[in-house]
């Protein structure tokens, strides 16, 4: 392909409450087997882009972790590959990344030494499947500097979490407002752009001129009216998880099969770094009713309209019920949990109970020790 | 220079012709295992959990499941600059091209593979049994006696020993006689097939002994050894040890796992089993699904009953579909209402909806009763299993099945359907 590919992974925010403390939302586990940035470099890796960068700076050792090898997504090329870049001091340079326009200035060596023509910038909080040739494509057909893609939510969705969008008939973005307090406008980006690489490395470098550091407002919304700014419309699922509600709305999608099926069967596939758990098992007392299971889990309990990730273990007589428990978490004997999402690498002691209330998720984090119990 | 202190040859080229149907297009070490597993996994891990990142495997009767399977060994950690696994088929000569026609024959086939890495010791091991151990305890075992030869041993019941090759040895573990399958066993240690060679001792028994047809290590190299006056070691192994080999062998090494906790346990931190895993999804049990006792690993999807089985990855139970006590390998498909008792399944199989497997009495099987035995029904990879059939025990199916194939709707116990000429 035609582009080169970043992901900003660097964003956390307030909405994820606790879950956001030890990572960045990029490096989310989802659906039972993944993690939230699986989907987008599934996309430019089945996109047939062979260079992708992916830049973060919050908490990012668990992103670092997921992304140590660059072989799952078949990146491990000699030509291209995945880097992942965050800030560094150096002569010029001593700060943090200011803002997504200021993180691409400072990695402006990465797009000045690459050779292709476009760049596809995605985020790390998107769950979506998408060929981003279909949006080059269109991007060159509609003569675009810019072109965003952007979803129309469903109705009674909040798009106020969002950049508002209005198109006119052409496709051409008119309005772009981000985040807005209120709006009667549905129409959203979901933060995927693809752009010409020198327009982007000026427009970056003008930015940072003026002290500017915010791709969406600096950029987008600040030249709306100068560049031809295209709106390209995703009709499939798309879904961002960055808030707390939304991330567990996201997960439970993955109970229904239309959006199974979408995303497990359908081809292209996505893909994730593989560990080396056995298959699930389970043993006398396990009762699992519309839930996903992932590897390397031992099951003695009931498990209801929930999501269980890699190696959790779930004692005798327990009940997990509409929650999501995260990877490695240990699950004692009569515990109830219901409407929760339980933190990674957890440890529930026996005969806990835990339940969200009023339509609340609570987010269950236990620091109690596994081995002096 | 290069140099390794030990490195594995793994023999993996045998057909496993008692696992019947289930090795008809695969070599028996590239038969599913436990759920996501093939049987070469077993020592494959063993070798990195040992530290021995040189592994020649060598293949001969139907490699390519196995050649894709080990690829370049990155599930094992095995691709190395130096050394990692090497794929060893049998190759044309200038000469004497053959095939490999016994085991040491394979290895003698490979001695300038051996020769590259300059080794001081050479692990033989065979690709079909299940097991976990530490070659490294064996080596220095080895080392620590002196020895030119070290085997692997294990205490089998005496009553039991007749089967095996049994060997004798004084208060030292020196082995001082050898019986082969003897009527009245004198001692209850068998060997497990797996030697630990100084490479001298090695190179000049493979080179001596190069003409002998069908040259094998337990009939012809060990004994030669022997005669020779070379120091031999038994090293007496206690963990779990299954040989595979037989269906019902195979079918209770998988029940095993069921287990809470398994003498064989594949949950343990330490010591993991490697394999080459695609990226799958997590599996979905639906809410009319009922689950037992069961090892299920990704991608599967539930909306039947399953109890007391081991279903591979992929694998799908349709609605009201009973599955119990049996094996399923991947990505296999149950459809509604059909029930099966005590069946192993091999890959790529879809039964039909409304059929009964493992009905009625056992009777014995007419074509192959020595393989096809032990209640199960066996199904061959790729097979097609018509709707509403019914199918009694020690059967074997195994091809693109109709309708015109079961007279009456039934495959009697002690039947085989083995369609010819299909790929």
């Amino acid at each position: 392909m035609k582009a080169i590919g970043i992901i900003l992974a660097g964003g956390n925010n307030k909405m994820m409450k606790e879950l956001s403390n030890k990572r960045a939302i990029a490096a989310m586990p989802m659906a039972g087997s993944y993690r939230s940035v699986d989907f987008a470099l599934s996309n430019m890796s089945n996109s047939h882009i062979k260079k992708v960068a992916v830049m973060t700076q919050y908490n990012a050792r668990s992103l670092n972790q997921h992304l140590s090898s660059s072989k799952w997504w078949d990146f491990g090329r000699k030509q291209g590959g995945l880097f992942v870049l965050t800030p560094t001091m150096s002569a010029d340079n001593g700060f943090w990344y200011r803002g997504t326009a200021d993180c691409l200035y400072q990695n402006l060596d990465y797009l000045k030494s690459s050779h292709e023509p476009y760049v596809v910038i995605a985020s790390g909080d998107g769950i979506y499947k998408m060929d981003y040739n279909k949006v080059l494509e269109y991007h060159i057909e509609k003569k675009a500097d810019i072109t965003v893609v952007v979803k129309k939510l469903d109705k009674g969705e909040d798009a106020s979490r969002f950049g508002v969008v209005s198109l006119d008939d052409d496709g051409r973005i008119t309005n772009f407002e981000e985040k807005p307090i209120s709006t009667n406008c549905n129409t959203v980006s979901t933060g995927v752009y693809v752009i010409r690489r020198r327009q982007l490395i000026e427009l970056i470098e003008k930015a940072a001129s003026e002290d500017r550091y915010d791709f969406v407002q600096d950029i987008l919304v600040r030249y709306k009216n100068v560049k031809k700014i295209y709106g390209y419309k995703l009709d499939t699922y798309w879904s961002n998880i960055s808030t707390v509600d939304a991330y567990y709305k996201t997960n439970m999608d993955f109970l229904k099969k239309d959006v199974r099926d979408y995303f497990f069967k359908e081809y292209p596939d996505v893909y994730t770094k593989v560990d080396d758990f056995p298959p699930a098992k389970y043993n006398y007392g396990a009762e699992v009713k519309n839930s996903l299971v992932a590897c390397g889990c031992i099951v003695n309990g009931k498990v209801e309209n929930s999501i269980v990730f890699k190696k959790a273990y779930i004692g005798n007589n327990c009940t997990i019920k509409n929650s999501i428990v995260l990877n490695d978490v240990y699950i004692g004997d009569n515990s109830y949990i219901e409407n929760c999402i339980v933190e990674s690498h957890n440890t529930i002691r026996a005969n806990s109970k835990f339940v969200g209330e009023n339509g609340e998720i609570k987010i269950v984090i236990e620091q109690t020790s596994r081995y002096d119990a | 220079m290069i140099k390794k202190e030990m490195i594995a040859m793994l023999l993996a080229g045998g057909q496993g012709s008692r696992l019947g149907v289930l090795t008809s297009k695969v070599a028996k070490p590239a038969v599913a295992f436990g759920g996501k597993y093939r049987i070469i996994d077993f020592p494959l891990s063993n070798c990195i959990n040992s530290g021995i990142d040189t592994v020649g495997v060598l293949t001969q009767y139907q490699p390519l499941r196995l050649n894709a399977h080990i690829g370049i060994g990155i599930p094992w950690d095995l691709d190395r600059n130096v050394g990692g696994v090497t794929v060893l088929p049998p190759y044309e000569k200038s000469t004497n091209s053959e095939w490999y026609t016994g085991t040491a024959n394979a290895i003698f086939q490979n001695l300038e593979y051996m020769e590259s890495y300059n080794p001081e010791y050479v692990l033989i091991l065979s690709g079909d049994h299940i097991y976990k151990m530490d070659y490294k305890v064996m080596l220095d075992y080895h080392k620590a006696n002196n020895a030119d030869i070290t085997i692997a041993a294990m205490p089998v019941p005496l009553e039991e020993a007749s089967r095996f090759g049994i060997v004798i040895t004084d208060e030292n573990n020196k082995i001082t006689e050898f019986e082969e399958k003897p009527a009245n066993p004198r001692s209850n240690l068998a060997s497990m097939g797996i030697y630990i060679f100084s490479w001298k001792v090695l190179k000049e028994a493979l080179l001596k002994l190069k003409d002998q047809p069908e040259c094998d290590f337990g009939k012809h190299i060990i004994p030669y050894c022997f005669s020779q006056n070379k120091r031999l070691f038994a090293y007496e192994y206690n963990g779990y040890w299954k040989d595979v080999g037989t269906l019902s062998s195979y079918w209770e090494a998988n029940m095993e796992l069921i287990d809470i906790i398994p003498v064989f346990n594949l949950y343990e931190e330490f010591w993991k089993i490697y394999t080459k895993s695609d990226s799958l999804p997590p599996q979905y049990l639906a809410a009319e699904s009922h689950i037992e006792r069961s090892i299920i690993s990704e991608g599967a999807e539930i909306y039947g009953t399953v109890i007391n089985s081991v279903l591979g990855s992929s694998v799908i139970v349709e609605e009201g579909a009973v599955v119990r006590d049996s094996i399923i390998m991947k990505n296999s498909v149950i459809k509604k209402g059909t029930v099966i008792n005590r069946a192993i399944i091999a890959e790529d199989v879809t039964v039909g909806s409304n059929c009964e497997l493992g009905i009625g009495e056992e009777v014995e099987n007419t074509a192959f009763p020595k393989i096809y035995k032990g209640g199960l029904v066996t199904i061959g990879e790729n097979s097609i299993i018509p709707d509403g059939v019914k199918i009694g025990k020690n059967t074997a199916i195994s091809g693109i099945t109709t309708q015109a194939d079961y007279p009456n709707g039934i495959l009697a116990g002690g039947g085989t359907i083995i369609k010819a000429g299909e790929v």
